[in-house]
């Protein structure tokens, strides 16, 4: 680990002591990238993370990339502009983004309650929030099916929709925002909720205005994280929505089908790359979102 | 915090201990495959595509007990033809290959792995064959009998897609080539596939595994399928019946040794094809190429009144093209109008 | 602390537990019912083949490989992510969520495009003896690719939220970096750095796709538990296909409870 990780000339800058307000006010909301120092972590902190990176994650795309354009831009073209591919990458993205949608609120809700209400058993339920990962993607493709398909013990059945498909990506990213808030809550300060209480604010007030915005970074990574999660998703939708082209059918699987039906990985190249751009852009814009709130706060 | 440290520093150092001796994996063999590889004689990699691994299961073990296989070690690598293909095409190490579908062999001829004259034995390189059937509820409550009888009103059809799955497409074929007289009447099979898939399949897993659990998951009145696949699945439990038509397609399963195959590799084919081997094939419902097996399992193994072969329809090269090819593939222009009409 | 109504508080709860309930409480119930169906034995002799306890082994040994990679090198990510100021900051931040983002299917074929015996490296790495594809490295790789974002994203939002106020004190009364790192920034990064663990581990065991590519799948050798479970619902030999989840789901489990249990609680330390 890089020697230099914390404050190389931090000495000159000790933040101004706030005037107004108790000891916990000045963190309330850092605003690191105001007062940082050149290099926080030193260049050589640096350098070691985008080797690590660019070996890990940008090699292998590279060579996926490269690859798309092996007939040509034209063909890439072709490829990409199908009916059935621009259809599933719509709504690959649709339903990515409602996925993270619905988890932001209710993964907030659940690492709230995981953190600051008291139950009985509540531990176990924590226990429980990881386990989505850890269950092969075939077997929660087999136990959405068994709960919710044809003989559905709750008479719920959702086989073959596109419900099937946003049910299995929630279930899929769900671990992703309560275990990002979880640890910002259990840090979070509570001497400002206490304060914003004392002078009269209702819950919801103190809510909105004192923990949101410290939990909104996490919120919206959390969110980034289980949109591009969903986006990549193959294993838990196979079975349940049976992948019936211009319905149900997600990238992932197109891209599947076409690796498999044409003998080169051309076409299926050509579509990830896509794909990957998209979701780039997504993630770009989120991080964009999060940093303006991070600034307007 | 105290605490936390030793757990990260446990951890790296474990990391680096595993990393130190990882590579030096050289674990039993697994699939019940018995023999061990220490005895110094040859260890021989079998990549085959995944549903025949109920017989290999047996047939290695029995084929340890020989004088040939004495001592002879396995690693078995079972899963979809293609992807199984397209690994031993990477770089994954295979002495005898297995597949569902020509072209996956003919991949690797392509790539210099497998010998060109790979079919020129007496089985013309089969292991062994089926025929596309219906797999249907317990008592065959719909009377699904014949082709015909998919097409009557309200009987809902799965199959696994023919672009997802290699071995899907004998499904596709089979139909197109009954309706089709053979393949002599193009218009005729594909009005037949048509119809079958815009108004009657109702879903199109991904692999032939995921549509019979759909199937048994209460979805569907028949699965397009294959007599040993309904029989495993009866073996293992399922409650299906099947009903073979009269009039299907034959489906080729090839076996194959690479060009750099350990010589004991032969001796393992040898035991595959001979009488023992392919008893095993038909105890769990495979065809056996071997006439003398054949002949004892007659009644298992009953003639349809008209069978024909991909060789009748043109071969694999000429129905990937004209069928099956992504962009202009006649099959291909009936799922995306099927698409379309779903989309609705 | 943010008071609550009794109501208030009771409406929360049983939203959040209903929402859990039904989206993960029920699967993973059927999941362990479908498994204890038949008594424990059955169980037992599932998880105890040669095949399985190989499986078991390997995925163990990917995990013990993996995630001390991802969770240093996550930290060191956030670390540069939030205290860093440099140009392409922005590019680095987004880089690090792709791996999600990439269908599992695609991080394989990626692998062997790069890795693969006609790939860009594959003839160097044949013609020096070395196999990493349909091996343990390339498990290895896919794995690591896999799960790379978790800590750098569970540390990122901590760090942001702590400041670096105490750094820099620490940093002023004369504190080395290292000393600065772990007596300041460690101690409150720990829950990120804990629940990162955690979710690296759960996607290190149960990664199917990317793995079952550059895997070669063989028995004993290069199968995970994940493969195995594929390979047991292929033989329609589902009771064993989920005998291995649930020993799988034991890991993570094993895995929040060690890590729970060495962070210190924070309502005994405020």
């Amino acid at each position: 680990m890089s020697p230099s990780l914390a404050t190389d000339n931090g000495l000159s800058e000790v933040p101004p002591a706030s005037p107004a307000g108790p000891p916990g006010c000045s963190r309330l909301r850092a605003r690191p990238h105001r007062r940082a120092r050149a290099g926080g972590t030193g260049p050589l902190g640096t350098g070691v993370v985008t080797i690590w990176l660019s070996l890990i994650v940008l090699l292998p795309l590279a060579a996926v990339t490269a690859k798309s354009f092996d007939d040509g831009a034209g063909r890439f073209w072709d490829v990409v502009t199908q009916r059935q591919a621009v259809n599933a990458l719509i709504f690959t993205l649709v339903v990515s983004l409602l996925a993270a949608a619905i988890n932001a609120v209710m993964g907030t809700l659940v690492a709230w309650v995981l953190v600051r209400d008291d139950f009985r058993g509540k531990s176990a339920v924590n226990a429980l929030i990881d386990l989505p990962f850890a269950l092969p993607t075939i077997v929660a493709g087999l136990t959405l099916i068994a709960l919710y398909g044809k003989n559905s013990p709750v008479g719920i059945d959702v086989t073959y929709t596109r419900t099937a498909v946003l049910l299995a990506l929630m279930f899929v990213t769900l671990p992703f925002v309560v275990r990002s808030v979880q640890p910002v809550l259990l840090e979070l300060d509570r001497e400002m909720e206490e304060a914003s209480t004392s002078l009269g604010a209702s819950p919801g007030q103190t809510f909105r205005r004192i923990v949101l915005p410290n939990l909104r970074p996490a919120i919206l990574s959390g969110a980034a994280l289980s949109f591009a999660r969903a986006v990549g998703e193959f294993g838990s939708i196979v079975l349940i929505s049976g992948n019936v082209p211009f319905k149900t059918e997600v990238s992932a699987v197109y891209i599947f089908k076409l690796q498999e039906s044409s003998d080169n990985p051309i076409s299926a190249s050509a579509v990830s790359v896509v794909l990957l751009g998209v979701s780039l852009l997504v993630l770009i814009g989120i991080r964009v979102f999060e940093r303006r709130g991070d600034q307007r706060a | 915090m105290k605490r936390f440290l030793p757990l990260s520093s446990a951890l790296l150092t474990a990391s680096l201990v595993v990393a130190g001796c990882g590579g030096a994996s050289d674990s039993t063999d697994g699939s019940g495959g018995g023999a061990s590889a220490s005895s110094g004689k040859a260890t021989l990699s079998l990549v085959a595509y995944s549903t025949p691994q109920v017989v290999y299961d047996e047939l290695i073990p029995a084929f340890n007990k020989t004088p040939e296989g004495k001592g002879i070690g396995f690693k078995t690598s079972f899963g979809a033809s293609g992807d199984q293909s397209r690994a031993v095409e990477a770089g994954q190490k295979a002495d005898v290959v297995s597949f569902s579908t020509e072209p996956d062999v003919t991949r690797l001829v392509k790539a210099g792995l497998v010998a060109k004259d790979w079919n020129a034995t007496p089985n013309k390189g089969l292991v062994t064959t089926s025929l596309v059937s219906f797999i249907v509820r317990k008592g065959n409550p719909k009377h699904i009998r014949t082709w015909a009888d998919l097409l009557k009103p309200g009987v809902k059809v799965l199959t696994p897609n023919p672009f997802t799955s290699g071995a899907a497409k004998w499904n596709i074929l089979a139909a197109y080539g009954q309706a089709s007289g053979g393949g002599k009447d193009d218009a005729a099979g594909l009005k037949y596939v048509g119809d079958l898939i815009k108004k009657h399949v109702v879903v199109q897993d991904k692999s032939g595994r995921e549509a019979l659990q759909n199937f048994t998951s209460g979805t569907g009145d028949v699965l397009l399928s294959y007599e040993y696949e309904a029989t495993t699945a009866q073996r293992k439990g399922e409650k299906v019946d099947f009903v073979t038509p009269d009039d299907t397609i034959k489906i080729n399963i090839d076996i194959a040794k690479t060009v750099k195959a350990d010589p004991a590799s032969q001796k393992f084919i040898d035991y595959v094809l001979s009488k023992p081997g392919q008893e095993a094939f038909a105890s769990w419902g495979y065809r056996p190429v071997n006439a003398e097996v054949l002949a004892a399992n007659k009644a298992k193994f009953p003639d349809p009144a008209h069978e024909f072969t991909i060789e009748d329809l043109g071969g694999w090269a000429k129905v990937n093209d004209t069928l099956f090819d992504p962009d202009k593939g006649s099959i291909a222009k009936i799922e995306a109008d099927a698409g379309v009409s779903t989309d609705k | 602390m943010l008071e609550q109504s009794r109501p208030a508080r009771l409406t929360l709860r049983v939203v959040a537990l209903g929402y859990l309930a039904l989206l993960l409480g029920i699967p993973v119930g059927v999941v362990l019912y479908r498994t204890f169906e038949h008594g424990i034995a059955p169980v037992w002799d599932a998880i105890t083949t040669p095949a399985a306890i190989s499986a078991f082994t390997l995925t163990l040994e990917v995990a013990a490989i993996a995630v001390p990679l991802n969770t240093v090198l996550g930290i060191l990510t956030a670390l540069v992510l939030v205290r860093g100021r440099f140009r392409g900051k922005a590019v680095l931040e987004a880089i690090v969520d792709l791996p999600f983002a990439i269908s599992p299917i695609v991080v394989g074929l990626a692998l062997v495009l790069v890795y693969g015996r006609i790939g860009w490296f594959g003839p160097w790495l044949a013609d020096h003896g070395i196999q990493i594809i349909f091996s343990l490295p390339g498990i290895v790789i896919a794995t690591v690719f896999v799960s790379l974002p978790f800590v750098a994203r569970e540390v990122a939002p901590v760090l942001r939220e702590i400041g670096d106020e105490q750094e820099q004190a620490a940093a002023t009364l004369g504190a080395s970096s290292w000393q600065t790192f772990t007596r300041i920034t460690l101690p409150a990064i720990r829950w990120g750095v804990a629940y990162g663990i955690v979710l690296t581990v759960a996607r290190c065991i149960g990664e199917f796709g990317a793995v079952s590519i550059v895997s070669g799948k063989i028995s004993g050798e290069t199968e995970t538990l994940t493969l195995l479970v594929e390979k047991r619902f292929n033989n329609f030999d589902l009771a064993g296909a989920y005998a291995a989840s649930a020993l799988l789901a034991i890991i993570a489990l094993a895995t929040l409870l060690a890590m729970t249990r060495l962070n210190p609680r924070k309502d005994h330390q405020s």
